[in-house]
């Protein structure tokens, strides 16, 4: 077994003309894994990506790649593959030429080219569509000759720059199984980078949460989602996020902490049996249950969820409750608490 | 057919001819009738008091191909035309190449690049004469340094046809610049950074994704410049006149010297019909066959 992992940074960070582009970015990726970098436009992650291809040196710390220090290496030289969020095909060239670019670039004899080639696209579904140039191509079919040119060469490590951005919503969610699938058959590691949670969540085995340049939390979707290490995380992660309520609202709390609570835990109850009241601010039919929205002073974010179509009229006035169990306890710099 | 479709039919029609007939017209004013006149007139002999003007066929042309001097003309054309097309090309070429990469006072390099093409013709050869005049003349005041004895650029046989190529070129080069510049700036940035993670090396992108992608704009060039290599010699008038003895002279000079200094209009004329003639040739060639090949994004 290795004793070290596949891909790691080590107190990364790059600056831009002084400015904040990512700090201290310390991370372990397994061999086979499927790390996602999750994070909000400008955090940071597609720079963190960059800087393990190879396309930006970082002004600090150490990259090591298959226990390799690859810090300074030329991207050609980390033997990796990326997949664009533009995809990045080469627009005069077909599609098998756009696979087998880098086999042709790297001397790859003629007869393995076309082996490779044939396989790589009937992974990726794409036989028959070998003489078209990506502009003949539907926005899936590219997004697909691009997974076809990442996987081709048999690369173990994959990085993929929000590879379904410019997909539509139907088709996201098939590409997203087709990526999960395709990574675990291969088994490749990947790391991907979006700042859609539900694909991180869903594809990931590790999710690093990312903000101004920071990792805020790595760990497993279940652990984001039900230890969230700070309120950033906390109203980052699930949907609808988690609400939070200023302390003095509830009991026995104490002062300026922050109570986090999940939509799915909240009850609503009859008037004057529940912990809260609040107001309804709108209501959001979302076919197996209905998402009500809550206003209260002390709180954001606050919404409960009905099985069903149970729409609540706006202005009502309604009760909730919860068990304490079920709330996340975090301080006043919105660090979370033990427990 | 119902009477409301016709009408609109019509009206659609009379709309198209509306819009057409501007540029039908000055066209047919100041293109189409000159080159018929022009025709025309190279088919009839050159009237003098004795003798009135008649038709005379095709002889204009039997004493065009007879004449060594036209020859002679047509050689240097080719020449000149032969050079400055490649050449320039890729002199522009590599110079936005290099002015397009991350490089210190890249503005100035481009404004650099870009001020031939600025300066009116007739004051690039004023500047260059200065640079070519023996003894005066930068060129001879640097070889001096070196002991070389002095040369006179223009006014040998030898040479002068060659100093007016580089003046082209030298004219040339940053206007095509400009266009390749262009070009550069619309191949998106991450095409480098994906042959970068495939390996490929500098050299094997600009050969196998930048030069591709500019082959529209080199088509477009290339018919600029050829067009160019026959249409600019306003140089020629203050360079060398086309001397010594016709070593450097184009065609169009000739033409011109036929029709004012000589007064022969209709060999001017039939000239003027084969340079038309051969320019249609080429620059369908050049747009049929190798746009077939060309990749428009």
């Amino acid at each position: 077994m290795k004793s070290s992992p596949f891909v790691k940074l080590d107190g990364v960070a790059k600056r831009w003309n002084g400015q904040l582009g990512v700090e201290g970015i310390t991370l372990d990726i397994p061999e086979g894994s499927f790390t996602a970098l999750l994070g909000p436009s400008g955090c940071g992650k597609s720079t963190t990506l960059r800087l393990l291809a190879g396309l930006e040196l970082p002004d600090e710390g150490k990259i090591l790649i298959d226990t390799k220090d690859v810090t300074t290496s030329a991207a050609s030289d980390r033997n990796l593959s990326m997949v664009f969020q533009s995809y990045a095909l080469f627009p005069h060239l077909s599609v098998a030429e756009n696979v087998v670019f880098g086999l042709k670039v790297r001397r790859v004899p003629k007869k393995e080219r076309m082996e490779k080639l044939h396989r790589a696209l009937e992974i990726t579904g794409l036989l028959g569509l070998e003489d078209r140039k990506p502009g003949e191509l539907s926005g899936g079919q590219r997004q697909r000759v691009a997974l076809a040119r990442a996987i081709v060469a048999g690369q173990r490590l994959c990085l993929m720059d929000e590879p379904l951005s410019n997909l539509d919503a139907k088709l996201r969610n098939a590409v997203r199984k087709d990526i999960k699938k395709l990574q675990r058959d291969l088994g490749i590691t990947v790391v991907y980078v979006t700042h859609d949670q539900t694909e991180a969540m869903s594809m990931a085995d590790t999710v690093v949460l990312m903000k101004d340049g920071h990792i805020q939390q790595v760990g497993a979707p279940e652990d984001l989602y039900s230890r969230p290490n700070n309120t950033f995380v906390a109203e980052f992660v699930g949907a609808p996020p988690m609400a939070l309520l200023e302390a003095d609202v509830l009991d026995g709390f104490g002062e300026g902490k922050t109570i986090g609570i999940r939509a799915e835990n909240i009850q609503i109850v009859p008037k004057g049996d529940g912990r809260m009241c609040c107001t309804v601010t709108e209501s959001e039919f979302l076919g197996a249950e209905t998402l009500i929205g809550l206003d209260h002073a002390g709180a954001t974010g606050l919404s409960v969820l009905k099985p069903g179509l149970a729409m609540m009229a706006e202005g009502n006035e309604i009760d909730i409750t919860f068990n304490d169990e079920n709330l996340h306890v975090f301080d006043v710099n919105g660090q979370r608490l033990a427990g | 057919m119902s009477a409301h479709a016709n009408l609109e039919r019509r009206r659609q029609a009379i709309y198209g001819w509306l819009l057409l007939s501007p540029a039908a017209v000055l066209l047919t004013l100041f293109a189409f009738y000159p080159s018929i006149a022009t025709l025309w007139s190279s088919m009839f002999s050159r009237g003098t008091r004795r003798k009135p003007t008649e038709f005379v066929g095709t002889e204009n042309y039997a004493e065009l191909f007879a004449d060594p001097t036209f020859w002679l003309v047509v050689k240097n054309n080719l020449l000149y035309a032969g050079v400055t097309i490649p050449v320039s090309i890729f002199i522009a070429l590599s110079m936005a190449l290099w002015a397009n990469g991350k490089i210190r006072a890249r503005g100035f390099v481009r404004t650099a690049y870009f001020t031939p093409t600025v300066l009116p013709m007739i004051a690039a050869a004023n500047l260059w004469l200065f640079f070519y005049t023996p003894g005066l003349g930068v060129l001879d005041q640097i070889g001096s340094l070196f002991g070389l004895p002095s040369v006179n650029w223009l006014g040998q046989p030898e040479t002068a046809l060659w100093a007016i190529i580089i003046v082209t070129i030298w004219k040339e080069a940053g206007f095509f610049m400009i266009f390749y510049l262009a070009a550069l700036q619309t191949i998106p940035e991450d095409l480098k950074e994906a042959a970068d993670i495939e390996g490929a090396s500098r050299w094997t992108y600009t050969r196998r994704i930048v030069l591709p992608l500019l082959m529209p704009t080199t088509l477009f060039i290339a018919v600029n410049a050829m067009i160019n290599s026959v249409k600019l010699i306003d140089h020629l008038f203050i360079l060398t006149k086309g001397g010594p003895s016709d070593a450097s002279k184009l065609i169009l000079y000739y033409i011109w010297e036929m029709a004012f200094a000589f007064f022969d209009a209709p060999s001017a004329a039939a000239m003027t019909i084969m340079v038309i003639a051969v320019l249609g040739i080429v620059a369908a060639v050049q747009f049929f066959y190798l746009d077939k090949r060309t990749h428009y994004q």
